[in-house]
């Protein structure tokens, strides 16, 4: 067999050790974080390269810090609030949207669809679309992040086809026993396009929940302010001095750093925790996007 | 009856038409009546933005309003001949596709390559682990990875430090201080961030290759780099120049997010970008109609782009055999 050869196997080798190498570099940056984020904030400053274990002593202030702050936690609530108004607003609106489009029968499904799909390739843009919701009246209210991303097209378009992938002759029979439109919608099509919700799901919340920057330009008080946005704030612009005067006590640039990396482990630990559940449905979410989009 | 019909259709379709979408709205307008919100969705926050334009032509003032600011000088279209003359004109131009060519080039074959390694990986366990390590990066928010990115190549950062010691650079200074180092930083982070998650168009594309092909060509002798060549490669062809047509597509678009998070006034000059401009002109410095004007120039330049490639992979697509 040639592919017992010895350059095959020579290739193999090397193709673990270069693939290994991939995966720990890609991992490497958050597993510093980490480590970073319980040791001493001395010895991490005074570090030099790549950190392999927690430098002694170890310490969790960086956490009891970040817990403590009150901008933290509400951004938490703020997050899990547009998370769950969002998605419930987008799943509802996303489903029905695709569900009448993709209506054979109805004689202006075209040019609806247009509509829709032109929206895909040509935006207003950034200027007229704050100045949009300036005239709506929602400026610093946390709705603004919710009902302008109602629906995102592309996965519009992905149910819809989703929908189209369902022989007719279902809602046919089901119209025949007097079934209505939402009869149809609930009862016989979303549960046979069980997989697509589930990566609708997966694709808006995890845009809800790393969003920040409409909110960056919708929002003027903090204690509105999603999760992100405080951590770009804290960790960007670097107003750690406006955090610690929450807390009420000065603190060394030792320990801000500490902070920032208790901050970064804090606000991506839920995703990392629901990655593994998750995982199963990108494959099939990135080849629906990818065929049908 | 139905000859009958037939003739009214042929000498009146106009009001048949009518007729029929009329009749279509009685009977189907429970339909209607549930697209009714998702329709009114669209022409308040994705239509009105796009009538809101208008203002790029225009002296806009808040206070007057879009319909009665008055129109700007040179027939409306003096905040386009400012931006045209202006000294930022080229640099952005420049910065844009600087970024976005070395983008592509970095990180369009890089998924392809990993995919091609995977591929040849036996161990099923061992494939799925490598790949869901290197999806992780694409489900982190922006700011957490450009947070990460800042404290590594900062000053004292573990990234600068290391490279310090190579004397690849100087350690005293955040790399994000040094302009030469704005574009390496930026694409090999993005590198970072979508290698693993790229990969998976290839990788699926590469399980539905026909088995029994490599199969004939073992028996003619063909060793797995010949088995590559000109089994594996071909197969996945139309699928890679699919994906890089929509690249080029989108070769004048850089999005704001992740430059406004990593650059600093200091290095504009390479990292400064159309987008990241329309930004500080119209939300930072209020400067509306100049910076929806300029953001109406990249949308349309976008917009032909997208366009234009979208057509030339239905012509490649139509073509087929490759």
């Amino acid at each position: 067999m040639t592919e017992r050869s010895t350059g095959y196997r020579i290739f193999t080798i090397f193709n673990y050790i270069l693939l290994t190498a991939l995966a720990v570099v890609c991992l490497y940056p958050f597993y510093y974080v980490v480590v970073a984020s319980i040791s001493n904030p001395d010895a991490l400053v005074k570090h030099h390269g790549l950190l392999l274990a927690p430098l002694k002593e170890m310490t969790l202030d960086g956490y009891r810090m970040v817990f403590s702050n009150k901008l933290v936690l509400s951004g938490y609530a703020n997050t899990l609030f547009v998370l769950f108004a969002g998605l419930v607003l987008n799943l509802v609106f996303t489903t029905v949207g695709a569900y009448v489009l993709s209506l054979k029968d109805l004689v202006l499904r075209k040019p609806l669809t247009i509509l829709v799909i032109v929206t895909m390739y040509f935006s207003g843009g950034l200027v007229p679309t704050y100045l949009n919701i300036k005239d709506l009246g929602l400026i610093d209210n946390i709705w603004s992040l919710i009902v302008p991303g109602a629906i995102t097209t592309s996965n519009l378009i992905i149910m819809r086809s989703a929908f189209l992938g369902v022989p007719d002759s279902l809602s046919e029979a089901a119209k025949i026993d007097g079934a209505s439109h939402l009869d149809i919608l609930f009862r016989v099509m979303l549960p046979l396009v069980k997989a697509t919700l589930a990566v609708m799901v997966l694709y808006y919340g995890v845009s809800h929940w790393n969003a920040w920057f409409n909110a960056s330009i919708y929002l003027r008080t903090p204690s509105k302010y999603p999760l992100q946005l405080v951590l770009r704030n804290i960790l960007v612009e670097s107003q750690t001095n406006e955090m610690m005067q929450d807390i009420g006590a000065a603190q060394s640039p030792q320990v801000m750093m500490l902070i920032k990396y208790a901050l970064i482990v804090v606000s991506s630990a839920p995703i990392i925790m629901i990655y593994p559940f998750l995982q199963r449905f990108f494959q099939k979410g990135v080849m629906i996007g990818a065929v049908k989009g | 009856m139905f000859g009958k019909r037939k003739n009214q259709t042929m000498t009146a379709p106009q009001s048949s038409y009518w007729q029929r979408l009329k009749k279509d709205l009685v009977k189907n307008r429970i339909a209607y009546l549930m697209f009714l919100p998702v329709l009114l969705y669209y022409l308040i926050f994705c239509y009105k933005p796009m009538y809101g334009l208008i203002i790029a032509f225009k002296d806009f003032s808040p206070a007057k309003g879009i319909l009665n600011s008055p129109w700007a000088k040179n027939f409306g279209l003096n905040h386009f001949i400012e931006f045209f003359g202006s000294v930022y004109f080229t640099r952005l131009i420049k910065n844009t596709l600087v970024i976005s060519i070395t983008n592509l080039l970095v990180t369009f074959p890089a998924p392809i390559i990993l995919a091609l390694l995977l591929n040849e990986v036996r161990s099923k366990k061992y494939k799925g682990v490598v790949q869901t390590l290197t999806y992780l990066p694409h489900f982190i928010s922006m700011v957490v990875i450009c947070s990460m990115v800042r404290l590594f190549v900062g000053e004292g950062g573990f990234i600068t430090q290391i490279l310090d010691s190579m004397g690849i650079v100087d350690g005293r200074y955040s790399m994000l201080s040094q302009k030469e180092y704005f574009v390496p930083i930026y694409v090999l982070s993005g590198l970072w961030q979508t290698i693993g998650w790229s990969a998976i168009i290839y990788i699926s594309a590469l399980s539905g290759v026909d088995q029994e092909l490599y199969e004939a060509a073992r028996i003619d002798g063909a060793n797995r780099w010949k088995q590559t060549i000109h089994i594996t490669l071909p197969s996945i062809m139309m699928t890679i120049i699919m994906m890089l047509i929509l690249r080029i597509g989108t070769i004048m678009s850089v999005g704001y997010e992740k430059i406004i998070l990593l650059y600093n006034p200091g290095i504009y000059e390479t990292a400064d970008v159309i987008s990241s401009y329309v930004y500080r002109k119209g939300l930072l410095e209020s400067n509306w109609s100049f910076s929806a004007a300029v953001g109406l120039f990249n949308s349309l330049i976008n917009l032909f782009l997208v366009l234009g490639a979208n057509k030339i992979t239905k012509k490649v697509t139509d073509m087929g055999l490759w």
